[in-house]
C-alpha cells in the first residue's frame, strides 16, 4: 500500500472510531425496570400538586390561560432561544396529537431522562435537566394526575431549530456534560423546610433553568446557581434571586412567599414576562411550600448578578 | 437640498426626544401606581387600618393616573421602544390588545372611585380587580 493510501486508511478508521464513540456516547439512556416499577400506582390527587409544582401549564396551556383553560395542554408556546425556536408540543390525552398513549414508564423516561418513548432525545428547553432530581414516586402521581385531564386535538407547530443542533443524536454529548440528577447546591445540614425548598426549587420548580446564567453550551453554570443575567429565552434580563448584590437579600422569607402568592414584591411592583404564571402555579401550592422554597433561597450562596 | 438635510436633522432629534420624554413620562406614571400602591395593598391585606378617606384620596389619584395611560399612542410612540425601558415589544406588536389591556384599568379604577368604599368589605372588593390588571398587563406586556 502506497504512503498516501496507509493515511488515507488510517483517517478512515480514526473516522470510523470517532463515529463509533460519538454513537456510544450519544446514546439515549432511558430508565431501567427497577426504576419503572417505582412509577406504578400513583395518586391524582398528590399529582396536582405535582403538576402545579412543575410549571407544566406555563409552557404546554395557552399563554395567559387562567382557571381550568391551565389544564389544556395543547402546547404551542414558542421559546426564542439563540439555538432556535422550540415549540411546546400537545402534552394532552389526545391518543395521536398528544400522549394520551404514554404510560407511566414514558413520562418517567421523558421527565428524568429527556428520552422520548421512541427512543429519542428531547431537547432541554423541557427542563428535565431539572426534572431528573424528581422523585420517581412523583412522576407517577403527576401521571396519575394527567390522565385525568381533557385530550385536545391538534398537533402544535414543530420547533426551528438551526444546524447542528438539529441533529437530535447531539444531544446525548449535551447530556453527558450538564445532566445531572445531583442537588444543584450543596447545604450544610439543611432544615426540613430547606431541604423541601431545594427539591421544589431545584427539581420539578425548574427556577434555575431561567435564573442561572447558561455557559456557550446552553448548560447551566452552577457557580452562579440562581444569580439571574440575560434571558435565555426571549428578551431582557432575568433578576438575581440570591442574597448578592442585585439579588433580594432585603427581603424577608414573608416576601417571597408574599410575591409567589400574589405576585407583588415588596415595593408593590407586580411581576411580568414568564413570571406571572409562575407565580399562577406556585399560588396553587400549600402555604408550607411556599414558606419552604423562601427558607431555601434565603440558605443558597449569595451570588452579585449574573452574566 | 441643505436646508431639507437640517430638517430631516432636526426632525429626527425631535422625535429622538419626544420618545426620551415618553418613556420617561410613562416612568414615572408607572412609579406613581407603585406608590399609590403601597398605601392601598396593606390596607386590602389588613396591615394597616381602613380609613375611608385616605383610601378614596389614593384611589383618585390612581384613577387620575390610569386615564392618562389610555393615551397609548402619546405615552408609547414609535421609537420609544429602545433604551431603557421594560415594555416588552409586545405593546408595539399589538396595540390593539395594549389599548385594551389601559382602558380595562381605567374602567376598573373609575369604578372604585365611583364606589366610594365606606368599609373593608366594600374596599376589598372594588380593589381586588384593579389590583388584578397589575399581573395580567405585566405578564403580556412586560419583559
Amino acid at each position: 500500500m502506497s504512503r498516501s493510501g496507509k493515511f488515507l486508511l488510517s483517517l478512515t478508521v480514526l473516522a470510523l472510531a470517532g463515529g463509533a464513540a460519538f454513537w456510544f456516547a450519544s446514546a439515549p439512556r432511558p430508565l431501567d425496570n427497577a426504576a419503572l416499577a417505582e412509577l406504578e400506582g400513583g395518586d391524582a390527587g398528590r399529582g396536582e400538586q405535582i403538576f402545579w409544582a412543575g410549571g407544566c401549564a406555563s409552557c404546554h396551556a395557552a399563554p395567559g390561560a387562567t382557571g381550568d383553560d391551565r389544564l389544556v395542554l395543547a402546547g404551542g408556546v414558542r421559546l426564542e432561544t439563540p439555538f432556535g425556536v422550540f415549540v411546546a408540543p400537545n402534552i394532552s390525552q389526545h391518543p395521536q396529537d398528544g400522549i394520551g398513549d404514554w404510560s407511566a414508564g414514558d413520562l418517567g423516561n421523558a421527565m428524568l431522562r429527556g428520552v422520548s418513548p421512541a427512543g429519542q432525545h428531547y431537547y432541554p428547553a423541557f427542563p428535565y435537566g431539572s426534572y431528573a432530581r424528581m422523585q420517581p414516586e412523583d412522576i407517577g402521581d403527576l401521571h396519575a394526575f394527567m390522565v385525568t385531564l381533557p385530550p385536545v386535538e391538534g398537533k402544535a407547530p414543530p420547533s426551528e431549530i438551526a444546524f447542528p443542533f438539529s441533529v437530535r443524536r447531539g444531544i446525548g454529548l449535551w447530556k453527558m456534560l450538564f445532566l445531572d440528577d445531583a442537588p444543584a447546591v450543596a447545604l450544610d445540614d439543611p432544615s426540613e423546610a430547606v431541604a423541601r425548598g431545594q427539591y421544589l426549587v431545584e427539581g420539578p420548580g425548574h427556577c434555575g433553568e431561567c435564573h442561572t446564567p447558561r455557559n456557550a453550551f446552553g448548560g447551566l453554570d452552577k457557580g452562579q446557581w440562581l444569580a439571574g443575567g440575560p434571558a435565555a429565552e426571549g428578551e431582557g434580563t432575568v433578576p438575581n434571586i440570591t442574597s448578592g448584590e442585585g439579588g433580594i437579600g432585603d427581603w424577608s422569607e414573608a416576601d417571597i412567599v408574599a410575591l409567589l402568592e400574589s405576585g407583588f414584591t415588596p415595593d408593590f411592583d407586580s411581576v411580568g414576562g414568564s413570571m406571572a404564571s409562575v407565580v399562577r402555579n406556585m399560588a396553587e401550592l400549600p402555604q408550607s411550600d411556599r414558606e419552604a422554597i423562601a427558607a431555601y433561597l434565603k440558605a443558597i450562596p449569595a451570588h452579585a448578578d449574573g452574566s | 437640498m441643505k436646508l431639507f438635510a437640517y430638517a430631516a436633522v432636526a426632525l429626527t432629534a425631535m422625535s429622538a426626544a419626544a420618545a426620551a420624554d415618553a418613556l420617561e413620562d410613562r416612568q414615572n406614571l408607572m412609579k406613581e401606581r407603585g406608590s399609590l400602591m403601597r398605601i392601598l395593598a396593606p390596607i386590602a391585606q389588613e396591615k394597616q387600618p381602613f380609613d375611608a378617606a385616605t383610601v378614596l384620596d389614593a384611589l383618585e389619584k390612581m384613577n387620575a393616573n390610569a386615564q392618562t395611560t389610555t393615551d397609548v399612542a402619546a405615552l408609547w410612540p414609535e421609537g420609544s421602544n429602545t433604551g431603557d425601558t421594560e415594555s416588552s415589544p409586545k405593546v408595539w406588536e399589538d396595540m390593539a390588545g395594549f389599548q385594551a389591556a389601559n382602558d380595562k384599568f381605567a374602567a376598573d379604577t373609575a369604578a372604585a372611585v365611583a364606589a366610594a368604599p365606606q368599609d373593608l368589605a366594600a374596599f376589598q372588593a372594588v380593589f381586588g380587580p384593579v389590583a388584578s390588571n397589575c399581573g395580567s398587563c405585566h405578564e403580556a406586556y412586560r419583559m
